[in-house]
């Protein structure tokens, strides 16, 4: 792997950084049970499995493995919740709960903070500035729709479902968590949940939270395992509607094991986001917007900006801005209040990763990444950059999913769009120029359900977020998020 | 006569300012402890130009403020010396006598501080006179009136008579950013000023609100960096005003580490201009060799 330094300015200073950890305490328990019926139950199989502290590959617990059996057991619950307690009540009431599950999460922002590094790998800062505050947001926000659903739908009445199944990803997992269970209840449905295999322990302090809350048994339910626990969820009879986050690969699985059913579904799938730069745009904030668009997460994110499109004049004014920019970007223990870039989720995803820097390599593209140094133990990429990439090669129409972005050249808006268009995902993009005509008149012909000018990766309950073509289809967040968890007369 | 021309300011980017206000607010949450922070609270107080310029100043008043500049807090050993004093003109021969057998420089403010507002030829004698005086350093106002109008080519044409003025001493540009109401402005100013000859470019007077602040700052080193690429020259950089705490000054220099690195961290191409700014690190100082906080009465006020 290449790996050089460029242009003359010197970011090895005298002057490092000295090590800047987050102390707060945290509670993780050895073992974690299925939370079904408002209770931690064991399996009924007695089967559990590991999950492991990606940036030094430790042991951090363990949690139950959910077969058929349990998956029916909390179906059931959540249907007997449902008829006899959560739909009749009143709807302020749902309010209520939701709005006391926000508070406690603000309450817990920290250790939550602190256990979503552990867990996943990304980096506290991140965790604690993003993922902790949008999770509490997205409860506060939806507790605001549970009596206010006659006015969502002029016109129309809008009525539960019943059982909501969710399935969520581990780039996400409490935020994941709270797209998916604020809106379910605060339309009247309950919920069985499946957190990631490899991030479950944030949903299990949620399930401590919903307990301390005192949530009626049985409203929501958390169930742990891995694929054929999803598998589970998907093909119960007992549920009226399935959300899923995760790969489109996945994704078509599920649409196909759906397609014969009458369940209501909305899948959010993967992404390769065109983040293009125009040479009107303010280099300086651009070049901030494409590492955010990139590096934020550890380029785990669906909507992340994969591909750099930048229009040709600016060129080399880019990559010499972002290269010098990259100097300064610290990947080490996600626990660093320093670290700006944390571990690759899992032995897997890392793998993924290198595999593609391979095969970009092989395709004639230009690898380049800084010399930083890197934790010796753990799953750890540095922030790299493809340049000379194009259409036809693999590492510009295959999503990565880790630090590594495309690099390609644009002369005209119209050859702009063009490429930006030309994918089968269709989840986010962004716009970089100083010209409000342009934002206007670029952004309407993207094909993409999320678009971003001059920023990147802005999210907020009240906003709207789903995908055209694969990267799914259903919208979460904002009033449009109620829309998938009712049925409307 | 040197043969440098006004450049095309047409071509100086444009900013955004939400951008630039993110990118503070990621720098600000860098986490600088134990031995980074006692390097950066020495560095910092290594930059500070000790700064009086008072309608009310006297021979007396910047006496006392260079026997602070020998003497910051003898209680602590291995303290740096800052790195300049700064007066008004008629007070610079008393500053050098002062600080004789010190390596302490003498700045003046000069060209009709704070307000600009004076003929060339005033501006050039004020100059003059300082340095006549004994100023190792000029700190100049631009004419903010010409530059708003767009009259650049008159605000060039001053910033180089004042450095043909400033002979050996070398010239800050104070833009004074406060008024010119737009970042895009800010870089213009900053372009402008860094072709015309300046050695550094400055934020502000410190006499108008808002002086320094970190957007505006993080926005002339950009400029100064494309400047270097462009042209191979280091300008230095001073932010003035509003700087009173060590963890503001901190995170100045967070800024600056990320986007100037090595070279400009020093005193030749950085400086801050406070006057408050160093009882309050000295008081850091003290702390991290302590571990407890004294009163401020501790430190002298001169």
């Amino acid at each position: 792997m290449e790996m050089t330094t460029t242009g003359r300015i010197n970011f090895g200073t005298d002057w490092t950084y000295a090590p800047a950890p987050e102390t707060a305490k945290v509670a993780i328990a050895s073992r974690y049970d299925l939370f079904i019926n408002g209770k931690f139950v064991p399996p009924v199989k007695g089967k559990y499995f590991d999950t492991f502290n990606p940036a030094n590959e430790k042991r951090l617990s363990q949690v139950g493995d959910a077969g058929a059996e349990d998956v029916d057991k909390a179906v059931k619950a959540a249907r007997n919740a449902y008829e006899k307690t959560w739909f009749k009540m009143a709807p302020a009431e749902r309010g209520k709960y939701i709005y006391r599950i926000a508070r406690i999460l603000q309450e817990r922002a920290r250790e939550f903070a602190v256990v979503e590094s552990m867990d996943g790998g990304k980096p506290i800062r991140e965790s604690r500035d993003v993922d902790i505050p949008l999770a509490a947001a997205h409860f506060f926000y939806y507790a605001g729709w549970a009596d206010k659903l006659d006015y969502a739908f002029p016109g129309r009445t809008a009525r539960s479902l019943g059982v909501a199944g969710q399935i969520i990803p581990w780039n996400f997992p409490l935020l994941m968590a709270a797209w998916k269970i604020a809106p379910a209840l605060a339309c009247g449905n309950t919920v069985v949940l499946k957190p990631a295999e490899t991030t479950p322990l944030t949903a299990m302090k949620l399930a401590e939270v919903i307990r301390d809350a005192d949530l009626p048994p049985g409203v929501v339910n958390i169930v742990t395992g891995a694929g054929e626990t999803g598998a589970a969820i998907v093909n119960h009879p007992g549920i009226d509607k399935i959300a899923f986050t995760g790969s489109t690969e996945v994704g078509k699985i599920i649409q196909r094991a759906l397609s014969a059913s009458k369940k209501k579904f909305t899948l959010e799938l993967g992404g390769k986001a065109a983040n293009i730069i125009f040479d009107d745009a303010t280099i300086d904030q651009a070049v901030e917007g494409i590492i955010n668009g990139i590096f934020f997460n550890q380029g785990h994110v669906c909507c992340a900006g994969s591909r750099l499109l930048v229009q040709e004049g600016v060129y080399e004014t880019v990559i010499r801005k972002l290269q010098d920019r990259m100097q300064t970007l610290i990947v080490g223990d996600p626990l660093d209040k320093n670290t700006d870039i944390g571990a690759i989720n899992s032995k897997v995803q890392l793998d993924k990763i290198h595999q593609y820097l391979k095969i970009g390599q092989e395709e004639g593209a230009q690898l380049w990444q800084t010399g930083c140094e890197i934790p010796s133990t753990g799953y750890f990429c540095r922030p790299s950059l493809f340049l000379n990439a194009s259409q036809s090669h693999r590492i510009t129409q295959e999503e990565i999913f880790g630090p590594v972005v495309a690099i390609q050249t644009f002369r005209t808006p119209a050859e702009a769009i063009e490429k930006a268009n030309n994918t089968p995902y269709g989840l986010s993009g962004g716009v970089w120029t100083d010209k409000g005509s342009k934002i206007f008149k670029i952004t309407t012909k993207l094909r993409a359900g999320v678009i971003w000018a001059n920023t990147y990766n802005k999210f907020d309950p009240s906003s709207p977020f789903g995908g055209y073509k694969e990267s799914g289809v259903g919208r979460e967040g904002g009033l449009h998020g109620l829309a998938p968890y009712v049925q409307l007369n | 006569m040197s043969t440098i021309a006004l450049p095309d300011l047409t071509r100086s980017p444009t900013i955004d300012q939400i951008g630039v206000e993110e990118r503070v607010e990621r720098l600000q949450k860098r986490s600088i402890k134990k031995s980074a922070k006692v390097h950066a609270l020495k560095l910092a107080l290594s930059m500070i130009d000790l700064t009086t310029l008072e309608g009310a100043d006297s021979p007396g008043k910047v006496r006392q403020l260079c026997s602070k500049a020998k003497h910051l807090h003898d209680a602590l050993p291995d303290l740096p010396h800052v790195a300049a004093v700064c007066v008004y003109p008629t007070l610079v021969r008393i500053a050098k006598e002062a600080l004789i057998g010190t390596h302490v420089k003498v700045a003046a403010v000069a060209t009709g501080f704070p307000s600009g507002q004076y003929p060339r030829e005033t501006k050039i004698a004020d100059t003059r006179f300082a340095v006549a005086e004994g100023a190792d350093e000029i700190d100049m106002v631009i004419s903010r009136g010409h530059f708003l109008a767009g009259d650049y080519a008159f605000v060039f044409d001053e910033i180089a008579a004042i450095k043909e003025a400033s002979g050996a001493a070398h010239l800050k540009v104070i833009l004074e950013t406060g008024e010119l109401g737009t970042l895009d402005s800010v870089r213009r100013a900053s372009d402008l000023a860094m072709h015309a000859g300046a050695d550094f470019i400055k934020t502000s007077t410190g006499k108008v609100t808002p002086a320094a602040t970190q957007p505006v700052t993080l926005v002339m080193l950009e400029a100064i960096r494309d400047f270097y690429y462009a042209t191979g020259k280091k300008i230095g950089m001073k932010p003035a005003g509003g700087i009173s705490t060590a963890k503001t000054a901190l995170q100045y220099l967070v800024m600056l580490r990320e986007t100037l690195g090595q070279d400009w961290l020093t005193p030749d191409l950085y400086r801050i201009g406070a006057s408050r700014l160093a009882n309050d690190i000295l008081m850091q100082l003290a702390k991290e060799k302590s571990g407890v906080y004294q009163s401020l009465d501790y430190f002298s006020k001169d």
